[in-house]
């Protein structure tokens, strides 16, 4: 024991003297998330269209309103000829066209069918959403035409129809930033303890000091403890930090219970930094660590963790890679506690998960610095 | 001066092919990674898994609940009995959404009366939950019209046509499949990516190392330095680059419709870029560790999350946008859609090919001016 208290000390001694390590430690996480939480949006708002009114009558002037009156659009420019709308595309000015024909008000009068036509930038990465809203607001206008054509045809007869009424739940608003900013807290205590802990070892091979360190009565489970509490206890410091930023600087509503939170983001942190800690055992270089830790643990981590794109998108192999990833579990937790409030009863699962992958990857690390030794 | 910067571009050199695992790496993973992620990622929501909750039991209620799960958007994922049970099958997080069918609904639908029914949608993940609002009311539009169209023509009368319609055309990608814009910004991310982490030690290892001072009694001036030691990897990132261009084209089928030349030329000049922040932070940072550490906070997660590859810069808050002009990758994104998917001309790239000039032109003024100072430092 007074051993590994003794590499603890040497290890803070040394974070200490890197002048640069500890500001970065604490203020990269705080400012990221402030930064990259308003990134992170979905959200559709006041996205540029470019309308081509050739018919400019009262009608299509209502239908541009219409489109415009929600937020999720705004008209960046008025042009005359559809031949102009080309160059708004193609320099990314405006993601969609609007085009009303010249007989769209005449139409609408006689009762006929008028069509818009939309042109779509498909190259945008929300211009499904984007498509898919702006038909909606065309829709509903529609729709309300039909209302007064009814009305002033003076006929009371019910139409047959079905209407859907949408409850939304744990985020009323649809604010996509509810959703992201618990995220984007996981992404980067991932990321800021990952890639500390994975220098942590080869580090002392690099520079040599290694054999001191195996010359030394220490076993190495003590190592690996010596050099996982100094970082764990800076790790629970983030926790709490980026807890604050999201809870009182973004106001997510923190619906479930804090400590059970703050015991899972532990537990998290755990793996994160046993995965950091495996890959500086294995590592020759400082090189190769940072390698293997951006490639093989950091960027899937990002991109197939259900972080921004959704995993029930994914071929069904790779789906089955994602149960393999820590942060997947933490984001369920992180989101679930935050937004929907859920405890113990509904998170145990993730919570096992979490557990036997921390105590896994912490074996094997141990398992691989002992062969090693030998 | 060139015999001095051949002298230590051929010492990186050599130095490089001496750990052959990190050259393959260096060369082959970002196209391995483009393999996965580019099968992978997508946008495109469907398959939405909704649980249904009919509390009618009528055969039109049947009927209805079916025509949802015909359209590709929606599948099916369980029937529930109650709302107590609709409740614990969201909060378990099982689907998105729980269609109840309120009782009444076939008889008013047999009366031909206006009918309701209700969605419970999991709002949690907006994105989705906007698009499954937008489908369900497109369905619930489209079954009113059928059911309109229907009565009409039993009486006899002329359908009801809809005032309004939208004919939409999509352009650059018509099936508007997400992983063609995706692939770009994954281009971009990986590039910068690998090339942060190919120069982000190389300084500070030899600072760590004490090969520093080698240099300093040496005849050598930091810019010398700094182009020798950027060269090899540059040469090596484009041949990262071609093969990441091939994987794109022959196995997702992204075009080139713009110039091979300007976008070589752009290429060269964001890789340099990247390679120069990676310089960079190996000339500020004391040890590997903290250079790790910057690098990954500098260039990962902005290149992911500022520059346009998952989130729309143009829904971020104004300031936000602002900053995202100090984002190489959203420029390199943004030329790359320009001449692959749009084939468009300069007028679409220019600017955004000046900016990546001036900030490699920055990046490395400032990484040379910082060496020369830890130089005479020493």
């Amino acid at each position: 024991m007074r051993r590994v208290l003794a590499l603890i000390r040497k290890e803070f001694l040394q974070l200490r003297r890197d002048r640069r390590l500890l500001p970065i430690l604490f203020v990269a996480p705080v400012l990221q998330l402030t930064l990259l939480g308003y990134a992170a949006t979905t959200d559709l708002r006041d996205v540029p269209i470019v309308v081509c009114d050739l018919a400019g009558c009262p009608a299509s002037r209502d239908l541009v309103a219409a489109i415009t009156a929600s937020g999720d659009f705004r008209v960046r420019a008025w042009v005359e000829a559809p031949a102009a709308i080309d160059a708004y595309l193609d320099r990314g000015r405006a993601e969609l066209a609007v085009i009303l024909p010249a007989d769209f008000g005449r139409r609408l009068a006689a009762g006929q069918s008028a069509a818009v036509q939309v042109l779509v930038d498909g190259t945008r990465v929300n211009a499904g959403l984007a498509l898919s809203q702006l038909s909606g607001a065309v829709a509903h206008h529609a729709g309300r035409l039909v209302q007064q054509r009814v009305a002033r045809s003076g006929s009371h007869q019910p139409v047959p129809s079905v209407s859907v009424v949408c409850r939304v739940w744990y985020n009323p608003e649809l604010s996509s930033r509810n959703f992201m900013v618990p995220g984007v807290l996981a992404l980067v205590l991932m990321v800021v303890t990952t890639v500390v802990t994975s220098m942590a070892v080869v580090r002392e091979r690099e520079t040599g000091t290694i054999e001191q360190i195996i010359v030394s009565p220490l076993r190495p489970v003590h190592l690996i403890a010596g050099k996982l509490v100094p970082y764990a206890l800076i790790g629970l410091l983030e926790i709490v930090l980026v807890l604050t930023v999201a809870w009182w600087w973004f106001r997510v509503p923190l619906r479930g219970s804090l400590s059970l939170l703050v015991v899972l983001s532990a537990l998290f942190m755990l793996n994160a930094q046993g995965l950091g800690l495996l890959i500086s055992t294995v590592s020759h270089t400082q090189q190769q660590a940072m390698m293997t830790a951006v490639f093989f643990v950091i960027l899937p981590m990002m991109l197939l963790s259900g972080f921004a794109f959704p995993i029930e998108n994914m071929p069904p192999a790779v789906q089955q890679v994602t149960y393999l990833l820590p942060l997947r579990y933490y984001l369920i937790i992180v989101r679930g506690i935050f937004l929907k409030g859920v405890g113990w009863a509904e998170l145990w699962p993730q919570a096992v998960a979490l557990l036997g992958f921390g105590t896994g990857i912490l074996g094997l690390a141990v398992a691989r610095f002992r062969k090693r030794l030998g | 001066m060139l015999e001095r910067i051949a002298a230590i571009a051929t010492k990186e050199a050599r130095q490089i092919r001496r750990d052959p695992r990190t050259l393959a790496l260096l060369i082959l993973l970002p196209a391995l990674m483009l393999v996965l992620y580019g099968y992978a990622l997508n946008f495109d929501v469907k398959h939405i898994r909704v649980a249904v909750l009919d509390q009618d039991h009528s055969d039109a209620s049947r009927l209805f609940a079916d025509g949802l799960f015909q359209s590709e958007y929606f599948a099916r994922a369980g029937c529930l009995e109650d709302s107590a049970e609709a409740e614990a099958w969201l909060d378990a997080g099982r689907g998105r959404a729980v269609l109840v069918i309120p009782r009444g609904f076939g008889a008013d639908t047999a009366e031909e009366q206006p009918a309701v029914v209700q969605a419970l949608v999991a709002g949690d993940n907006a994105n989705a939950a906007h698009l499954t609002l937008g489908y369900l009311d497109g369905l619930a539009r489209y079954c009113s019209q059928r059911w309109q169209h229907e009565r009409a023509q039993r009486h006899g009368r002329p359908a009801p046509v809809a005032p309004v319609q939208v004919e939409p055309r999509v352009w650059y990608n018509p099936t508007l499949a997400s992983s063609q814009s995706l692939l770009p910004g994954l281009i971009g991310f990986l590039l910068m990516v690998i090339g942060a982490v190919a120069t982000s030690l190389s300084v500070v290892r030899e600072k760590e190392r004490g090969t520093l001072e080698q240099l300093m009694v040496s005849a050598t001036r930091p810019a010398e330095f700094v182009v020798g030691k950027v060269t090899p990897y540059l040469l090596i990132m484009l041949l990262t680059e071609a093969l990441i261009l091939v994987v794109a084209r022959a196995l997702f089928g992204v075009p080139l419709r713009g110039s091979p030349g300007w976008l070589l030329a752009a290429s060269v000049v964001y890789l340099l870029g990247g390679l120069g922040v990676g310089l960079l932070i190996s000339t500020i940072a004391d040890t590997q560790q903290v250079a790790f550490q910057i690098a990954a906070l500098v260039t990962m997660l902005p290149s992911m999350l500022l520059s346009d590859l998952v989130f729309p810069i143009a829904s971020m808050p104004l300031a936000l946008q602002q900053v995202t002009w100090l984002v190489p990758a959203r420029h390199f994104i943004a030329i790359l859609r320009g001449l692959m998917l749009k084939g468009a001309g300069p007028s679409a790239w220019g600017r955004p090919l000046l900016v990546l000039v001036v900030f490699a032109a920055t990046v490395f003024g400032v990484a040379t001016q910082r060496l020369a100072r830890s130089l005479r430092g020493t």
